[in-house]
């Protein structure tokens, strides 16, 4: 059975719950095997817990400082010798482009922002902001294929997690964008937005004032997003943005609170399973989307429906 | 500074937008634009022009007929001149083929200071040609950039990771993709609009840029869209009024109803 080789998507050795998914996609296809780019122990017991057989160990004291480039060498040399069936990396802005990069270089196709990959790699994606869905196919060379997080359920299943020590080269043409400074984003103590299964977002409405959203968010354990009318006024940072420009969440449940639902937003969020809002107008198109929607302020509602879900514990 | 800013011409947004039998995006039936994203990297290109004098901006872009649109906004927000790549070999590309035909195409442009794109397009949306971009034309890649400062031949973009916000520093030239975070683009003033009629438009076809019909185009592309399918429509969902904290019970019930609480 081929390799399916899984870029490991980690913060400083913590592998990322979307890893997990990507080698349980994996094993559908083939036998999964997972690169681990970083410094330290290699999380290989972590690995082989959702199937990995073999983990490339690749250190990257060499690579760190360098913006995507590097890593796609890394792929490019791992190919070139375990020849395999696909690659499959997280659908993040770096994934994409490690992506990019590696297929000019294996001349390879490559889909991005799977939600899912069948055993044959047909994958499916969600387009034009949600309302059309299309499946698709590498036809050319090793199938590169970017997965969007949630595209699969982790499934447990020992791996024989042999780590191989990997040698690569980096070329100098791939040290020439540097990361002169990085600043690692603060700990919400909640969810990854894009991980989430319930994300409770606000938007202008809110005013500025985020409390009764994030007192909803931490009931139900959920994250936070925002409207980028929210994040331009500087309520949050860019990182809490859902939408065509921010993050593309689809959670089993969405809470759009004072967000007016622009095309813009609801490429970010029209994939949810379930989706409820609260706005002030009902004319919001927000409530064209919705399966449940309350007409009032935001700054009423949810602070009467946590009390009501605390006493219906 | 030579700065070349790649624009696609996109299908509007806001519109219904369609496949085509052959599962190829509808270019002819929704109305078209220059991509809003795209915008953002004609404002910084023309920054960046602005503050180093003598600077030309060349607008490129590879689509359609219609897709000349597109450049003509860009030369009317204040670009210089104008390249469009026509080619009927090229319907049905995918990003990789795209990178191909815009590298081709800036090299025989001339290796500019800076190649400057959106961070992604408005309809495939897949970010990918900017750094399949840099990977051709052996470039740094400077990507998703909220601010961008140059001095000298040195460049530095801030880029919103995931996991940290990083510093990205470069030596021109370089690609760099920005995203519309690094500021609202200008629109067209009446006198930009005028000028951009006198403005340099050159098209140019596949065979202009040495590649043959065999390297681009859906009967060749890498990938293959094998269905397409428009999402059902949602069924409309139940809405209530707020009075007297009604809302908020209505709510939980339903929220009790699908289990969340
Ligand atoms: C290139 C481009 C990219 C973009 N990308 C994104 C993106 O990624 N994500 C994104 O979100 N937007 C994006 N936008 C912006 C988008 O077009 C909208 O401007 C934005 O989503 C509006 O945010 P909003 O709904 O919070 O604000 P508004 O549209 O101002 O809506 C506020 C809503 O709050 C309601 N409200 C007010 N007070 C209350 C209250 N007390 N209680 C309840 N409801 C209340 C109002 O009725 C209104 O419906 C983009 C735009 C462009 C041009
Ligand atoms: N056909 C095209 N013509 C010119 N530029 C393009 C074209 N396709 C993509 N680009 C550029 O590449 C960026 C990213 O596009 P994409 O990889 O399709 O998401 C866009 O914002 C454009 O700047």
């Amino acid at each position: 059975m081929a390799e399916i080789l899984v870029l490991v998507d980690h913060v400083d050795g913590a592998v990322r719950k979307t890893t997990n998914e990507l080698l349980t996609i994996a094993r559908r296809i083939g036998e999964p095997s997972a690169v681990f780019i970083g410094s330290g122990a290699a999380p290989v017991e972590a690995l082989a817990k959702f199937g990995a057989e073999k983990v490339y160990v690749v250190d990257d004291a060499e690579i760190k400082g360098y913006l995507v480039a590097p890593k796609a060498e890394v792929l490019q040399q791992i190919a070139a010798t375990a020849n395999p069936g696909a690659i499959l990396i997280s659908s993040s802005a770096e994934g994409k482009e490690i992506a990019a990069r590696l297929a000019v270089k294996l001349e390879s196709g490559v889909i991005t922002d799977a939600v899912d990959v069948d055993a044959n790699g047909v994958t499916t994606q969600s387009v034009f902001a949600g309302n059309y869905t299309v499946q698709a196919k590498v036809t050319k060379g090793t199938p590169i294929i970017t997965v969007k997080p949630n595209a699969a359920a982790p499934e447990e299943v020992a791996g024989a997690g042999a780590a191989v020590p990997t040698a690569v080269t980096i070329s100098d043409a791939a040290k020439t964008a540097t990361i002169v400074a990085s600043q690692p984003r603060q700990a919400t103590g909640r969810p990854e937005l894009t991980e989430a299964a319930i994300v409770v977002s606000g938007g202008r409405g809110t005013g500025g004032d985020f409390t009764a959203v994030e007192a909803l968010a931490d009931e139900l354990g959920a994250a936070v997003g925002a409207s980028r009318a929210a994040v331009d006024s500087g309520w949050k940072p860019h990182t809490f943005q859902v939408g065509q420009t921010g993050k593309v969440v689809s959670p089993q449940l969405y809470i759009a609170n004072g967000i007016s639902g622009a095309i813009q937003h609801r490429a970010g969020m029209q994939t949810s399973k379930t989706i409820v809002a609260v706005n002030k107008d009902e004319e919001a198109p927000m409530f064209e989307l919705v399966d449940f929607g309350v007409v009032g302020d935001l700054h009423t509602v949810l602070p009467a429906l946590v009390a009501e879900i605390k006493a219906r514990k | 500074m030579n700065i070349v800013v790649c624009v696609k011409h996109v299908p509007d947004a806001t519109a219904d937008r369609k496949f085509e039998s052959d599962n190829t995006v509808d270019r002819v039936g929704v109305d078209g634009l220059l991509s809003e994203l795209d915008e953002y990297a004609v404002e910084q290109a023309l920054q960046l022009a602005e503050k180093n004098e003598g600077s030309e901006v060349t607008a490129l872009c590879i689509g359609p007929e219609g897709a000349a649109d597109a450049v003509r906004k860009a030369l009317q927000m204040g670009a210089d001149k104008g390249v469009h790549i026509v080619d009927d070999a090229i319907a049905g590309s995918d990003a990789i083929a795209t990178s191909l035909v815009l590298a081709e195409a800036i090299k025989k442009i001339g290796t500019p200071d800076i190649v400057i794109t959106g961070m992604a397009s408005t309809d495939a949306g897949t970010s990918l040609v900017p750094a399949a971009l840099a990977e051709r034309l052996g470039l740094p890649q400077v990507t998703f950039a909220s601010v961008v400062e140059t001095q000298g031949d040195q460049i530095r973009a801030k880029r919103d990771g995931d996991a940290a916000t990083e510093v990205i520093g470069a030596t021109l030239p370089v690609v760099l993709s920005v995203t519309d975070q690094t500021g609202e683009p200008r629109y067209p003033s009446f006198k930009g609009i005028m000028a951009a009629k006198k403005k340099p438009l050159e098209t140019l076809g596949l065979g202009d840029l040495g590649l043959g019909a065999d390297q681009v185009g859906l009967s060749v592309a890498w990938t293959a869209v094998e269905s397409t399918a428009a999402r059902p429509p949602r069924t409309a969902g139940e809405i209530v009024k707020d009075e007297d904290g009604s809302g908020a019970k209505a709510l939980a019930d339903f929220l009790a109803s699908k289990k969340f609480i």
